[in-house]
């Protein structure tokens, strides 16, 4: 599997990094070797394996419907960026 | 050519729990902003999601009322996307492995005939916070309160022909939810949203057109509207030599038009994948049996029940059940009327279900009780009342003066029965109209609704109907 330097835009988009145009060559290389060494597992039969979810062998335990956390809005906002009337603030975003 | 409409929903009940799917933090509506916004909520480094246990039983609640399969084994997932309403960077939801599958709801057709539309699934992830962008000098404000409140999103299969069809499907679901008790299926609050998948081909084909989705259909009306309005434009840009493209719209409704948000992302570009911070969710047989066990009677079997038991038409029977409290207003109401089913649904869907409409108000908020108004209509089947009296006595009720009774008593209503009383009444009028006897007995024999005016009147309305048009009659043609 090759990665383009298009794919790689398109990554580091999703991801909201901002790459040298530069560096592109280099991320396809490294990003497509990556993927080749991974791949190998394809060719692994896992015909009869369960798929697996999660390591730990186990269920998900349940939390009572109780509320146990208090309002600590003061200390939170003490370390935000800023803030005005309760509201975190954040550079205006328009969809 | 003929165009077929495929519309699937997809719809976010808010589940009614008291707190988050992953915190302790209180769901409570309309606190001040960001109160409720914990450290989880707020996607702060080192903490770790706990999953609320009703969330799962509401889940499996609706899974067995839509006679779906309920997964022994479900997984969480993320979905990555970034928005500043998600601190996280991804919302947990599900995605391969929901813990509903497939399952089913029939819905009631205009013209009487039920269809029955598939449900695909119906998975559990959290909400995202609250951004508002009027107010602040080039800044958007968040309040995270409804992050991670916990969300159950109910996607249908493209079963569904006619904007009509759309709304019978989501009011159905919407009852559903609230009998089940595990939403309050608040529109305006947002407990309840829709978006809407539409796509168009020539009737008679089995393959799909290309869908746009509609956001932002938070009312039954919205709904019928928004699909309407934008299987027209497909229609349309068809028609024209167009194409539609697969995209998201946004419902405006003071312009009753859609308009394209943004290319819809594929979606692989969500990169969801299982989040290694959840284990997979068991749910066991014995707790499905045992929530089994917990259901209440579900509306189509509460109307099927009011047909046989009561004798009430499929309408009524379908009105009365259409709400939980409804039907259970109206039962309370016809054990307290003795029994008088069909008397008890004409009073309940009439005279109080137009009063609360004309004040706002909800069932649950009626200033009659059923007990009360039960009390009412037994006066009027001893016929201490007439039914027209009655309904003089039930505004009185309404405006709080007292249960029938009392109102009866105060105002002294009591039907008049006394034969004696109503002979007198009845000579006097005849005395008084000589001349309407005489061409009453020349053959003009209408004039008795005129006689039986005069007598009604003179009893402040409060003569027995019957016995004054017996007695009327004998006398004058006596």
């Amino acid at each position: 599997m090759s990665l383009d330097a298009s794919a790689v835009a398109h990554i580091a988009h999703l991801a909201r990094l901002g790459i040298d145009e530069s560096a592109v060559p280099d991320y396809a290389r490294n990003l497509s070797e990556i993927i080749d060494f991974v791949e190998q597992l394809s060719g692994v039969d896992t015909g009869d394996v369960e798929p697996l979810a999660h390591p730990l062998e186990m269920g998900q335990r349940l939390r009572p419907d109780e509320v146990s956390e208090t309002d600590q809005r003061e200390r939170f906002q003490a370390i935000a960026p800023a803030t005005e009337a309760g509201l975190y603030l954040v550079p205006r975003v328009i969809e | 050519m003929e165009w077929e409409p495929v519309i699937g929903l997809e719809i976010h009940a808010q589940l009614a729990t008291r707190t988050k799917i992953f915190s302790g933090a209180s769901t409570a509506y309309g606190a001040e902003p960001n109160t409720q916004a914990c450290a989880v909520d707020l996607g702060l480094p080192g903490v770790l999601p706990v999953l609320n246990e009703q969330a799962v039983r509401f889940a499996v609640r609706l899974g067995l009322a839509l006679d779906a399969e309920v997964a022994g084994r479900s997984v969480f997932a993320r979905k990555n996307y970034f928005y500043p309403d998600l601190p996280k960077g991804y919302q947990i939801s599900q995605y391969e492995l929901p813990v509903v599958g497939t399952g089913h709801l029939d819905i009631d057709l205009e013209d009487g005939t039920t269809k029955r539309i598939g449900v695909t699934r119906a998975h559990l992830e959290e909400d995202a916070g609250k951004s508002l962008h009027e107010g602040f000098e080039a800044m958007t404000g968040i309040d995270l309160n409804r992050a991670g409140t916990p969300l159950l999103e109910i996607v249908s299969e493209p079963d569904l022909r006619s904007a009509k069809e759309a709304v019978a499907y989501m009011k159905k679901l919407h009852s559903l939810v609230r009998y089940l008790g595990i939403c309050d299926g608040n529109m305006q609050e947002g407990s309840f949203r829709c978006d809407a998948n539409v796509s168009v081909r020539p009737k008679g084909e089995s393959g799909f057109g290309t869908r746009a989705e509609l956001k932002n259909l938070n009312s039954f009306r919205f709904v019928e509207r928004a699909i309407n309005h934008e299987i027209e434009r497909q229609i349309e840009l068809i028609e024209d030599g167009g194409e539609v493209v697969q995209e998201t719209r946004l419902y405006d409704a003071d312009k009753n038009e859609t308009r394209s948000m943004r290319t819809k992302e594929e979606a692989n570009d969500y990169r969801y994948f299982p989040d290694p911070d959840l284990l997979p969710l068991e749910v066991t047989r014995s707790l499905i049996e045992e929530i089994r066990g917990e259901l209440p009677e579900l509306p189509d079997a509460k109307k099927a029940r009011f047909e046989a038991d009561y004798g009430l038409p499929a309408y009524d029977a379908g009105v009365l059940t259409a709400s939980r409290e409804l039907a259970d207003y109206y039962e309370a109401t016809v054990t307290a009327a003795d029994g008088e089913a069909k008397l008890a649904a004409n009073w309940v869907m009439g005279e109080l279900s137009g009063a609360l409409n004309k004040a706002g108000l909800d069932i649950t908020d009626s200033p009659v009780s059923a007990a009360d108004l039960g009390g009412l209509l037994c006066r009027i089947n001893d016929e201490t009342i007439s039914g027209k009296i009655a309904k003089d006595v039930f505004e009185a009720m309404w405006n709080g003066e007292g249960d029938a009774d009392t109102v009866i008593e105060s105002k002294g209503l009591k039907q008049v029965t006394d034969t004696g009383a109503i002979e007198a009444m009845v000579d006097e009028a005849i005395a008084a109209n000589p001349t309407q006897l005489e061409q009453y007995r020349a053959g003009k024999t209408k004039l008795l609704g005129f006689f039986v005016g005069q007598v009604m009147k003179a009893s402040g309305g409060k003569a027995n109907p019957q016995q004054v048009n017996e007695i009327l009659r004998r006398k004058l043609d006596g």
